[in-house]
């Protein structure tokens, strides 16, 4: 941060050719025209969203309508039970969060700092597993769902019921401690000083102490990122809550707009309105933590 | 509470240290000895990843051996699987469908693919340069991965409309006529690929602004020496600096490539006239809509084969490039 300051701070120094200031002046245009095409189809969200009916189709490209009118999510809201969903979508994507930052960190600290037999085998395979296209787990997966045993009616052998099919723990099971929060979390702890576990050992502080109180808050700020993707993806996730959960009172908040979507074609002002309505939360904490975000997603990719 | 403890811990730690061995046997918890055994660290590693690898074994490794069981069954959710030996594998190679939807699947992945690469590579270089405002355009750049394929999928179903959509209108101005998009056989699925473009590219701009940052600055210093241009620079220096990182992005774009769905069953539902019909469209239409739960894993894994094969035919020509 400090260097490319300076650099910035050298740059603008330096004397500046003519040639200099128009490459300067292209870049902008460069990247203005970019950020309309990324930014303005959400305006235009936004804006039709506010438009009553006649307006919509007949001045579509008017940037602020005639009336605007807050109708549409009235109406998005009424004939769908956005609440309901909006409070699946919340519980599922809050609990794949809890859940993934605590197995996350549980694991990633163990294959991370701990020494135990098999370790390089189990890790080794979690890793390996991420290379595997999800459509090759995805029947079987719904399988093991349905014929759980014990679960939504079945017996022993899976047989009677539904099992975990259209409850939430068809979505929280399969993604609790997904592979990719063990290895997010793992590079994290892997480099920590070993000293401080030592020095606690020797006071006779239990493994699990060290993890929780001295490990942990140190990997507290790659936790948040964690949670964040975690809930993002969550909250975001479409086919595998469209296959599992199709009762209608389980739907979430994606299922649900695609729904309202097949069924109300041509109601485009209605339809931004859900479609603003579901992009909010995600939304919110993109504008809230977007430093966090795009450090993260940039950390991931110089793994 | 948990951010103030740990000092307290060191603070301990550090205490008993200093004051030697005596003291510290009296201080200590009676049956713990300064350095745990090896066995004890073994119990503690296998509790800390046990319920994780619980889920990995349910969720994963058993579904992936179901997954080939099943493919050579019928098995169909009500009644028993029936053992029939290469039949669905051999149903595969003669189902018209199959090969449609794996034809439109192709042309998909060939379109995204290259597209999603130059799309976030000049994004990248673009962005690579030390200014306040990059970080500005950075996330500008990035906010369309933030909204779901759900809203994507609905905001572009608006912009592709053919009379009011932003796409026509602005095409007009241009005096093109634009076409009917996800109505018109010909150009559903374009429209599909330019919409996951837009959708994912500032995920793989990030990646790539990581390794652009990991190329020397000296090098681009020696070239500019040697009277290089800009071209210059960029192929000698940046995109061999960028292999690595080209080769990380690729694959991910093809293994999703060829495994894309929500984007067609959102936009087209498959049609106009089967054209966006895509592999895991027809696994999902075959598992879970018609129940052939068989069927639907031998296509899985068919597909699966297919992954792997272009994943080693791109590790092949990104390493021929590298060297």
């Amino acid at each position: 941060m400090t260097a490319d300051a300076q650099t910035y701070v050298l740059r603008a120094t330096r004397p500046r050719t003519p040639r200099q200031r128009l490459g300067t002046a292209l870049w902008f245009v460069a990247v203005l025209l970019i950020s309309l095409t990324t930014v303005f189809p959400l305006v235009w969200t936004i804006v039709t969203s506010l438009k009553p009916e006649g307006e919509i189709l007949t001045s579509s490209l008017r940037i602020w309508p005639d009336a605007p009118t807050l109708g549409n999510y009235v109406r998005a809201w009424t004939t769908v039970p956005f609440g309901r969903y909006f409070f699946n979508s919340t519980f599922l994507a809050v609990a794949g969060v809890v859940l993934n930052i605590f197995f996350g960190s549980l694991a990633g600290y163990a294959f991370a700092r701990l020494r135990f037999r098999g370790k390089r085998v189990l890790f080794g395979g979690l890793l390996s597993s991420l290379m595997i296209p999800g459509i090759v787990t995805m029947v079987p997966t719904f399988l093991v769902l349905r014929r759980f045993p014990f679960a939504g009616g079945n017996d022993l052998f899976g047989d009677g019921g539904t099992g975990f099919i259209n409850s939430y723990w068809a979505v929280i099971l399969p993604g609790a401690a997904g592979a990719f929060a063990v290895f997010f979390m793992r590079q994290f702890f892997a480099s920590m000083p070993e000293e401080l576990a030592e020095a606690a050992r020797i006071d006779g502080a239990s493994e699990f102490r060290i993890f929780a109180q001295i490990y942990m808050p140190l990997a507290s700020a790659g936790a948040a990122v964690l949670g964040i993707l975690t809930f993002q993806a969550g909250w975001n996730s479409f086919m595998w809550p469209l296959i599992v959960l199709s009762d209608r009172s389980m739907l979430t908040v994606q299922v649900g707009l695609a729904a309202f979507k097949s069924e109300h074609t041509t109601d485009y002002g209605p339809l931004m309105a859900g479609t603003v309505i579901v992009s909010l939360p995600v939304l919110l904490i993109f504008v809230l933590a977007q430093r966090y975000i795009i450090e993260g997603v940039a950390h991931i990719g110089s793994k | 509470m948990t951010t103030v403890q740990p000092t307290v811990v060191s603070a301990e730690a550090v205490d008993v240290a200093t004051r030697g061995g005596a003291g510290t046997a009296r201080r200590r918890p009676r049956g713990s000895r300064p350095f745990r055994s090896p066995q004890a660290q073994e119990l503690w590693g296998w509790t800390f990843v046990a319920v994780p690898m619980l889920l990995f074994l349910t969720f994963v490794i058993i579904p992936v051996v179901m997954a080939v069981v099943l493919s050579f069954t019928d098995y169909a959710v009500i009644g028993d699987p029936e053992w029939v030996g290469v039949e669905n594998y051999r149903r595969i190679l003669d189902d018209p469908i199959f090969w449609l939807a794996l034809r439109n699947t192709v042309i998909y992945t060939v379109m995204f693919v290259p597209l999603g690469v130059l799309v976030a590579l000049g994004t990248a270089l673009l962005l690579n340069r030390s200014s306040r405002v990059v970080n500005l355009f950075r996330t500008l750049f990035y906010i369309p991965v933030v909204a779901s394929t759900v809203a994507t999928a609905t905001i572009w179903y608006w912009l592709l409309n053919p009379q009011s959509g932003l796409f026509n209108i602005v095409l007009g101005w241009f005096g093109i006529d634009g076409p009917a998009w996800l109505y018109d056989s010909k150009w559903a699925m374009t429209a599909i690929v330019l919409m996951s473009v837009w959708s994912g590219f500032g995920t793989n701009m990030l990646i790539y602004l990581g390794g652009l940052q990991g190329i020397p600055r000296e090098l681009y210093e020696a070239v500019r020496i040697d009277g290089a241009n800009a071209w210059q620079s960029l192929r000698h220096i940046t995109l061999p600096g960028l292999s690595r990182t080209t080769f990380l992005i690729s694959t991910l774009l093809i293994i999703g490539a060829f495994q894309v769905f929500d984007q067609a069953y959102l936009l087209t539902k498959g049609g106009p006239g089967n054209s966006t019909l895509t592999v895991v469209y027809y696994i999902y239409n075959q598992g879970f809509g018609g129940l052939k739960m068989g069927y639907a894993s031998a296509l899985s894994f068919v597909l699966f084969l297919i992954i792997a094969v272009f994943s080693i035919l791109n590790f092949r020509l990104t390493s021929r490039r590298q060297s």
